[in-house]
């Protein structure tokens, strides 16, 4: 039998704040989306726990660290029958990301993704949306390459300041 | 005797590992840093892709098959990938204009797959083709930039063209297994794959400046596992540890 919310689902959920973003530590993976639900068993003392998460780009490699780090804030916590589900339906969408998370990657140095999301189509020199510069504000800033050092984001450099910087690319 | 969804899906799994495999050759060796990091990251991508239909493919195995057993220890016989995918990459022409002849490929594909009616292989279809979708826009601004380029850069692609061309059939012209499943999974869009591809095809090489070949010929046998001497390379390299050392983690 499942149960919507309670206070084991609460004190999961806490837990699963605390759990970072391997490639981005300042990203919790509740600010990223990735969390899609948490299903808790109506046993008080020994309750099923299960964890629905969604990768953001299919090669991920910090998916089966993120998974790791799960199970064992869990597991620390007193929780033993422990369930990780990866789920690829609905797509990630950076549309997902918090607001904090947002204000988090920004203050990093890393422009986050644009609020509404751009039209992704394959269509070849599309005009790119305006992306701010994390350090001087400015917009006035070019895409470097849409490729950076993570899948999710793009190289982009700031025309005025000069700063170079990742973008976390709409998706 | 593999069931035609497994051979579907095996077949879908290694076009994305061998041509992943085949970018991450460029780690290192890319002609500056950012492209360097952008073919790799296509190449993140489509072993992420590969991993998703091998997991698949292994749960409708059974056996204890795993991921792992598919992409590891299967010999050259029983891969399906398209030969383009295996071939070497040649220079970075030949490379980017391959990943655009197959990423258009895989772009309506994708599309198709994401409305069939079994779930979990339109889950994957509808992951993949968020990232498809930018390595299409990627390759298909290479193609335009290196055709429409210098006359060194355009010499190059007419190679490039005239080696790969009689190797793009084979994605278009679908095998029993391929029909098989646009059957059983209703997949709609499945018989206008070629018009389609032919028709983005043509664009961007006209707008490269470049002549869209009129052969007809295709080179074919990988989705039936008969490939070029290449495969072997690549699979004796990408396979070893596991031969030499089975089950070894690290
Ligand atoms: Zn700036």
């Amino acid at each position: 039998m499942q149960v919507a919310e309670n206070d084991i689902v609460r004190k999961v959920r806490a837990l699963l704040e605390t759990v970072c973003d391997p490639e981005i530590p300042v990203l919790t993976i509740t600010d990223l989306g990735i969390v899609r639900a948490v299903h808790v068993t109506d046993d008080k003392e020994s309750p099923d726990i299960e964890i629905v998460i969604t990768p953001t780009y299919s090669g991920c490699p910090a998916m089966d660290v993120i998974s790791m780090q799960i199970r064992m804030v869990l597991l620390e916590a007193g929780f033993k029958n422990i369930k990780i589900t990866q789920v690829l339906s609905p797509a990630w969408t950076t549309d997902w990301m918090s607001e904090a998370g947002r204000q988090k990657l920004k203050a990093y140095g890393i422009a986050p993704p644009a609020s509404t999301q751009s039209v992704c189509t394959p269509d070849a020199f599309q005009a790119e949306e305006a992306v701010q510069c994390p350090q001087c504000n400015s917009y006035n800033t070019k895409l470097i390459s849409r490729f950076g050092s993570t899948a999710c984001k793009s190289l982009y450099q700031c025309n005025d300041c000069k700063e170079p910087f990742d973008y976390f690319k709409c998706h | 005797m593999l069931s035609p969804k497994i051979k579907y899906l095996l077949y879908l799994a290694d076009n994305a590992l061998i041509l992943g495999h085949r970018n991450s050759e460029w780690c290192g060796h890319g002609p500056i840093l950012e492209q360097d990091i952008a073919v790799t990251n296509i190449s993140l991508d489509l072993v992420g892709q590969a991993r998703n239909f091998y997991q698949y493919a292994a749960s409708e195995i059974g056996n204890n098959t795993t991921e792992d057993s598919l992409a590891y220890l299967r010999d050259v016989r029983e891969f399906k990938n398209c030969l383009i995918t295996e071939l070497p990459n040649g220079d970075w022409g030949q490379t980017i204009l391959r990943q655009f002849f197959f990423s258009t490929y895989q772009y309506f594909l994708y599309t198709a797959l994401k409305d069939c009616n079994d779930e979990q292989l339109a889950a994957i279809a509808e992951k993949s083709l968020k990232e498809v979708t930018y390595h299409v826009r990627w390759s298909s601004e290479w193609v335009i930039r290196l055709g429409d380029g210098t006359a060194e850069s355009h010499q190059r692609m007419l190679t490039a063209l005239d080696n790969l061309w009689n190797y793009t059939g084979e994605m278009l012209i679908p095998s029993a297994y391929e029909k098989e499943i646009n059957e059983a999974l209703a997949i709609k869009g499945a018989d206008s794959l070629a018009e389609k591809w032919n028709r983005k095809i043509k664009e961007v090489l006209e707008e490269a400046t470049l002549p869209v070949p009129q052969s007809a010929w295709s080179q074919q046998g990988g989705k039936e596992g008969m490939h070029t001497e290449h495969l072997g390379y690549i699979l004796a390299e990408m396979q070893f540890l596991q031969r030499a050392y089975p089950g070894v983690e690290w």
